[in-house]
């Protein structure tokens, strides 16, 4: 696209207008995505719960999470006379924003990567560190305990289970020789004796994408992890002070943030955009609509789990955390990179 | 012409939130500038191709040093009159800090303008056709890989340390036992009665 805007601009401008194409290219669908799988969530958790979901507005409750976006948009915005304000209302926005930026070096397609940098994963794990900062500030900022309380749970709880996921990201990186998200795609092609398109099935590997996909959802809070929103105990936890289109970016960032622990999953472990089995003829399918399968099929899992598990108690969430995932992938760090000494780097 | 421009961009923004860090009165806010900071320094390490300690940088400051800060000074209930009451015994000492430190950035200026040191030299260590993080690989696994190695056994000695310092046992505390909770049955822990009419039920 670059070259295509060198013929009337000179190529900074070109570059900065096709980058913000590019961006909005990939933040305008992401935006329709999280509002349509904010409505699919709903809908899987109904229906797993013998209920009908939303089913009112549009044909079968599809636009119901867009009337919730314009319901929202209308109300007051309500700012807590005690609370710190500025830190309040940039607290959403900056879960919102770091939810949108990692997907900066998430791959699409063979080409389709906006920022092809050589340490892809270093940046997801850098950007991912930075979303507990929304959450830590709209809990103190608001100045009420049970926010508070929130924060410090959030806090604790994603820095525990980062700790984990990076050793899992140790184990993927190893495997694939780079911090790049493409090679890290590539390199999965013709895994298992050149049939499957993907590592997750690797004895090796299969351990830590259990891990990641578990360790996934703690990192999003999402059920059954959620105890930063506990609603039995901490009534909204951060988001109990905030409303209208503060409260909503939190929505927004949140299930951004869901959406892109998907494709992580998807990217890391079975194949990103590659077709799932070394097959000429489904090389012909887009590889974003690989992608978009595996990421809707992870989703698929991360509902199921909410709707079906119940939440964990916190000493539980801290020892699943630090007594099994860590060791556990520290172990596998030492067994995957003593298996590529014997088998691949060796001697 | 866009690199200058967010080389300019980044350097005032971590003059600027460096100075705010020590200026601002609320101390979560200073912890705040603080995390600008280590941000737009990464940005400048970005921009001078050291990607790999641009990303670490986030990854170990922003994201797991400043936010133990962060705890830290959101837990503390700090007085601000008696934080500013040492101000006038100090403040001598914070001259002279200030001379030094500005002494030491004009000697530096110097030497870098004398060339003594030929440090312009080494403006691209990077050896052409390895990424940052191989080149860095290379190193610190070959040539310096005892320092390393003796800089891990230094921060393990510190950790075990910490934990040895901060441990306390107290009495009276009742654990988890996760393998007794999980061999627990239903038949264990509930009985099914059929009292008749007018009959108690005892336990």
């Amino acid at each position: 696209m670059i070259s295509w805007f060198t013929g009337f601009l000179p190529y900074e401008g070109a570059w900065f207008v096709a980058t913000i194409i590019d961006i909005l290219v990939i933040a305008l669908p992401l935006m329709l995505a999280v509002a349509m799988i904010i409505y699919a969530d709903r809908k899987i958790w109904a229906a797993m719960a013998l209920r009908r979901g939303p089913n009112v507005v549009g044909p079968f409750g599809l636009l119901q999470s867009f009337a919730d976006g314009l319901k929202v948009f209308l109300k007051e915005t309500i700012v807590p006379s005690s609370a710190n304000r500025g830190l309040f209302l940039i607290a959403p926005i900056i879960t919102f924003t770091v939810a949108l930026v990692a997907w900066a070096v998430i791959p699409f397609g063979a080409r389709a990567v906006l920022a092809d940098i050589n340490v892809g994963l270093l940046y997801i794990l850098a950007v991912s560190s930075l979303g507990v900062y929304g959450v830590v500030l709209a809990g103190w900022s608001s100045n009420s305990k049970y926010p508070f309380y929130s924060a410090i749970r959030a806090a604790a709880q994603m820095v525990s289970y980062e700790v984990s996921i990076g050793f899992v990201l140790v184990t993927v990186v190893l495997w694939a020789g780079s911090f790049n998200m493409q090679t890290i795609v590539l390199a999965q092609k013709g895994e298992i004796l050149g049939l499957f398109n993907f590592n997750g099935l690797n004895p090796l590997l299969f351990p830590m994408s259990v891990v990641f996909l578990i360790s996934s959802m703690a990192e999003t809070a999402r059920a059954p992890f959620d105890l930063t929103e506990a609603e039995s105990e901490l009534v909204a936890g951060y988001q109990t002070e905030y409303s209208s289109m503060s409260f909503a970016l939190f929505w927004l960032g949140e299930y951004g943030n869901v959406l892109l622990m998907c494709a992580l999953n998807a990217t890391l472990f079975w194949g990103g955009w590659l077709p799932p089995i070394d097959w000429a003829p489904l090389y012909y399918v887009p590889g974003i609509i690989w992608l978009f399968a595996k990421i809707l099929a992870f989703f698929f899992i991360f509902s199921w789990v909410k709707a079906t598990v119940p939440r964990y108690r916190y000493d539980q969430l801290m020892r699943l955390g630090w007594k099994i995932f860590l060791p556990l992938s520290l172990l596998w760090v030492f067994l995957v990179s003593g298996w590529l000494m014997l088998t691949r780097y060796g001697a | 012409m866009i690199q200058t421009l967010a080389f300019y961009l980044f350097a005032i923004l971590v003059v600027a939130s460096g100075a705010l860090t020590i200026l601002s009165r609320n101390p979560v806010h200073s912890v705040l500038w603080l995390i600008m900071a280590f941000f737009n320094a990464a940005g400048l390490m970005v921009l001078v191709g050291a990607e790999f300690i641009a990303m670490l940088l986030v990854i170990v400051y922003v994201g797991a040093v400043a936010v133990l800060f962060l705890f830290v000074v959101m837990m503390l209930d700090i007085d601000f009159a008696e934080l500013r009451s040492g101000f006038a015994r100090y403040w001598p000492f914070g001259v002279a800090l200030v001379l030094v430190l500005g002494s030491e950035m004009v000697i530096a200026g110097g030497a870098w303008e004398a060339g003594g040191l030929q440090l312009a030299r080494r403006a691209a260590p990077t050896p052409a056709g390895m990424s940052n993080i191989q080149a860095l690989g290379a190193l610190i696994y070959s040539r310096y890989l005892y320092v390393f190695e003796g800089a891990g056994l230094v921060l393990l000695v510190a950790m075990i340390g910490a934990i040895v310092l901060t441990h306390r046992a107290r009495g009276g505390v009742r654990g988890q036992k996760v393998a007794r909770q999980n061999q627990r049955r239903p038949q264990d822990a509930i009985k099914l009665v059929d009292p008749a009419v007018g009959q108690g039920v005892s336990l």
